[in-house]
């Protein structure tokens, strides 16, 4: 896996790194039990090694295993290929020049009112990854995944406001900073826009609101309350003691209510430019995508081999990821996407429903509780929204809610000229913790009388 | 071959240009970990890596470039063919903002020590003890869940300017989670270690097995502001955050809870009438850290060309008074605050503060003591207010005793306007942060008890 980050703040490179890290790992399940070992030492001997004391963990560990782990079965793929879609490795772009790309963008912002501040952070990976097993399976894959992030900040009388960009990270080449999958030109000319207007905003009134959600906010709320919920090592109870459980349960598969009949969600780690996009997964899985809410009803979970396995599942739907070669293979996100309405509803016309709401857009914080109910996310910006029209920024606002009924209030969908795909480079899992690349898609979305919070109030101000 | 591969990265940048300057750090990590879940061993394993990162300052139009590149599982070429690259980044680079004069010095002793390790023997008690904890868990229907990690990491660090120092940093932590009815009470205890040889598994487990005892009587408890204790685990956490957020540079833009309304930062400021202290020690007893800078990138609490300068005691915070904010050489010329590199601990400690959490109930008529917090993200920098979860058993306290629990809550609170109502704090004491313990291991923090503890709605989640 090879990293790079580059952070520039108000035009000026402050931070340029680029770490490689290679190393291999053997797990081997020995009597039903597994036993893990990796080294950085690429040689031979240092595998011969490393598969010993694999052998030699499980064999320490076996006494204190409470169940045989099964393995779900799965075809051979013998000697398979596959490298995600992009067009330049942005690691072939001198560093240099990346620089100067992103302090171009700065200075446009630097020279406009109202911007005093400008911070752009770069993040990319490249990660090649070779698997083999003993039933005869050989996986060669290469992705290259990128992040870019624009913030503007003012310094108002009141205080700092900010205003992020909202672009999502994606698994393109450096084609995507120079236009290909986003238009920057845009993002960059709207951003002074949106913050002057936030400086200038009132607070928010909290009460209960219809919210049209923007996709690029929705996606972040999937995320937490739909992608991490429908984790079937989560909810049997293997992350108990770190990520947490979650509120859907096996023996719901098929008659949970987890939202409104217009919800229809899908896991796929097939879909072109996904986070979380791969051909096979790290238990040589051939990768595929699937339901996980069907109107409304819980329909599906997300699974490696031996979860699959203990809960009699037929195959594993291809969900085992390590982030590097040091650890070992857990349950990781697909790409969660909420599917657009079939018509071609805008999302003006969802605003246009709306006599008294919000309009939410662009992530910022998030918070969610360990069985995946209680949430409270804010915004780039909120706008309201009176007799289904947009009237100006409101700031200080965030909403809360309690998974089911959030998606029970679920009330429209946009159709597909409203979908994005966001999406997010720092999923944290498992302990010793992981890091996961992942996207989701969404439409635009209407929700009924959700609670918002002012957080100035909230703070005792 | 550690401290081998620094002399053969500094020998190649000075046959590449007598005008490059350099600094090299070597880092060989050793780990070994157990995980469990359902009263039965989960995940394990046992890991060694070795990573070298080059940082070469170049002269280039208009200041001095930087090249940083890091790399794993070199040989001796590998490590001279990383130098060569990083140098070819370094002059074409634009100028770093942050350059300055790598640190000059002289070896320090103990430089060509070899690495340390760790290994399956580290965790062995804790393994046999997890035998008898997963079979008492199972005759008293309860589940046992959690994680036990060792790491040694050895850093070499080398400059262009002489100066060479080793330092050996060990890492324990170990965390139990128990569940019972149905999962519907969950108790929580965790604890940081040098080398587990402090750890009492069996007596973390009675804790727990107390803790979920407290939970037989649930009571329930609206949303609203409470006399809240927090143990040293939550505090830790608010605390570090505190930390996070308060490099100068920001400050002084006027960008973060320490900016000075009208220009500049609030040092000097009192924010609390508690004689708290903050503090950063990179000698503090059990949890002793590098003294000087080791850094593999830059950003505004760190810089690469600091690599090597001093790291000593900072306070943050004297008696309740902002007396010192984190900087860099390059911010501290941006803010005029003096060079303030902190140390990587964290030290909270209350004027004459005696006794424990659970002392603290004793003021406490009608409140709330937690066990931890979780998912706590910032919601306004302006206030530092931040956002979390209760997680793992929220007791009721009436009249100075755990009366029962009741369900978990989010908060909203920012950990700058806590310290203004702090009723009581007890003795600082060695403890593990739960949401930010994986990345910030080393603090000693107090229990506190906190006036209107504002918890905002109830969290179904158990």
């Amino acid at each position: 896996m090879r990293t790079g980050t580059m952070q520039l703040r108000d035009a000026r490179l402050s931070s340029s790194s680029d770490v490689a890290a290679a190393g291999l790992a053997v797990r081997v399940l020995l009597d039903g039990v597994w036993g893990f070992a990796a080294t950085d030492e690429l040689t031979p001997a240092a595998a011969v090694a490393t598969a010993e004391r694999a052998l030699e963990v499980a064999r320490i560990s076996r006494p204190l295993v409470a169940e045989r782990v099964e393995l779900a079965p799965e075809p051979v793929h013998a000697d398979a290929r596959w490298v995600s879609s992009y067009r330049q490795d942005p690691f072939a772009v001198p560093v240099a020049e990346r620089a100067r790309h992103l302090a171009g963008w700065a200075g446009t912002l630097l020279a406009t009112d109202g911007v005093d501040h400008c911070d752009i952070r770069l993040n990319l990976a490249k990660e090649q990854k070779f698997y083999a097993d003993l039933a005869g399976t050989v996986t060669r894959q290469q992705r290259v995944l990128i992040e870019p992030e624009i913030t503007v900040v003012a310094i108002a009388p009141d205080g700092p406001e900010s205003m992020r960009s909202l672009a999502p990270p994606t698994a393109r080449g450096w084609e995507y900073l120079t236009g290909e999958g986003w238009d920057w030109d845009a993002e960059i000319a709207g951003l002074p826009e949106h913050l002057a207007e936030r400086v200038k905003a009132p607070g928010v009134e909290a009460g209960d609101y219809d919210l049209v959600i923007d996709p690029s906010n929705l996606w972040l709320t999937i995320h937490e309350s739909v992608g991490h919920a429908t984790e079937l090592d989560r909810s049997l109870g293997y992350e108990a003691a770190y990520a947490g459980t979650s509120f859907a349960r096996l023996e719901g598969l098929g008659t949970f209510g987890y939202g409104s009949d217009l919800m229809n969600v899908t896991a796929d780690r097939t879909v072109e430019h996904g986070g979380a996009t791969i051909g096979f997964d790290d238990e040589g899985v051939a990768t595929r995508s699937w339901d996980l809410v069907r109107d409304g009803v819980l329909t599906g979970f997300q699974l490696d081999r031996a979860m699959a396995a203990r809960c009699g599942f037929e195959a594993s739907n291809g969900c085992a990821y390590a982030d590097s070669a040091l650890n070992v293979p857990v349950q990781r996100m697909a790409n969660v996407s909420l599917q657009a309405a079939a018509d071609s509803t805008t999302t003006q016309d969802l605003i246009g429903g709306v006599q008294d709401g919000l309009y939410v857009v662009g992530d910022k914080s998030w918070s969610i509780d360990m069985q995946r109910y209680n949430f409270q996310f804010t915004a780039q910006r909120f706008y309201r929204i009176r007799n289904g029209e947009l009237a100006g920024q409101v700031k200080d606002a965030a909403y809360q809610g309690s998974t089911p009924s959030f998606w029970g209030s679920l009330k429209g969908l946009g159709g597909s000229g409203t979908y994005y795909l966001g999406g997010a480079s720092n999923c944290g899992k498992a302990q010793p913790g992981q890091a996961a690349w992942v996207s989701h898609g969404a439409p635009a979305t209407l929700f009924e009388q959700v609670k918002v919070l002012n957080t100035r109030s909230e703070g005792g101000r | 071959m550690s401290a081998g591969f620094v002399e053969i990265a500094l020998a190649e940048v000075k046959a590449l240009g007598p005008d490059l300057g350099a600094a090299v750090l070597v880092s060989q990590s050793s780990t070994v970990n157990l995980r469990w879940a359902l009263s039965g061993l989960t995940t394990n394993g046992l890991t060694s890596s070795r990573s070298v990162t080059v940082i070469v300052g170049a002269p280039v139009s208009g200041g001095t470039g930087a090249g940083v590149l890091s790399r794993e599982g070199l040989d001796a070429e590998g490590v001279r063919a990383l130098v060569r690259d990083t140098v070819a980044l370094a002059r074409e680079a634009e100028p770093a903002e942050d350059a300055a004069p790598f640190v000059t010095g002289e070896e320090l002793p103990g430089f060509a020590d070899p690495a340390a390790e760790t290994g399956a023997s580290t965790l062995a008690g804790v393994a046999e003890a997890l035998g008898e904890v997963f079979g008492r868990s199972r005759a008293q229907q309860r589940e046992s869940f959690g994680f036990a990690l060792h790491e040694v990491v050895t850093t070499w660090l080398g400059t262009s300017g002489g100066l060479r120092y080793r330092h050996e940093q060990p890492r324990g932590t170990i965390e139990l989670t128990g569940k019972a009815g149905a999962r519907s009470r969950s108790a929580y205890l965790a604890g940081a270690t040098r080398d587990f040889s402090d750890v009492d598994v069996l007596a973390m487990d009675d804790e727990i097995a107390t803790r979920l005892r407290w939970q037989e009587r649930q009571i329930e408890v609206k949303p609203g502001r409470y006399t809240t204790v927090l143990p040293p685990t939550s505090t830790a956490d608010l605390m570090i955050y505190y930390l996070w957020s308060s490099d100068a540079r920001t400050a002084h833009e006027g960008r973060s809870v320490f900016s000075r309304t009208g220009g500049g930062t609030r040092v000097g400021e009192q924010i609390s009438s508690t004689p708290l202290s903050l503090l950063s020690d990179p000698h503090h007893f059990g949890l002793g850290c590098a003294d000087r800078v080791l850094s593999t990138s830059s950003s505004p609490m760190a810089s690469v060309f600091d690599n090597g300068l001093d790291a000593p005691s900072a306070t943050w915070l004297e008696r309740g008074t902002i007396s010192a904010l984190p900087t860099t050489r390059h911010t501290a010329g941006l803010t005029g605050l003096p060079v303030n590199p902190p140390a990587d601990n964290l030290i909270l400690t209350g004027e004459g503060g005696t006794g424990s959490t659970l002392d603290l109930l004793e003021g406490v008529s009608n409140g709330l003591l937690l066990s931890s917090m979780w998912y706590i993200r910032e919601v306004d920098p302006q206030t530092l207010l931040l956002t979390g979860l209760t997680r793992d058993g929220v007791y009721v306290v009436e009249n100075g005793e755990v009366v029962g629990a009741t369900s978990n809550f989010r908060y909203n609170e920012s950990p700058v306007d806590l310290l203004g109502r702090v009723e009581a704090y007890g003795a600082s004491e060695i403890c593990l942060s739960r949401e930010w313990g994986e990345w910030f291991t080393r603090t000693a923090m107090p229990a506190l008890r906190i006036s209107d503890f504002n918890m905002s709605t109830v969290a179904e989640g158990s």
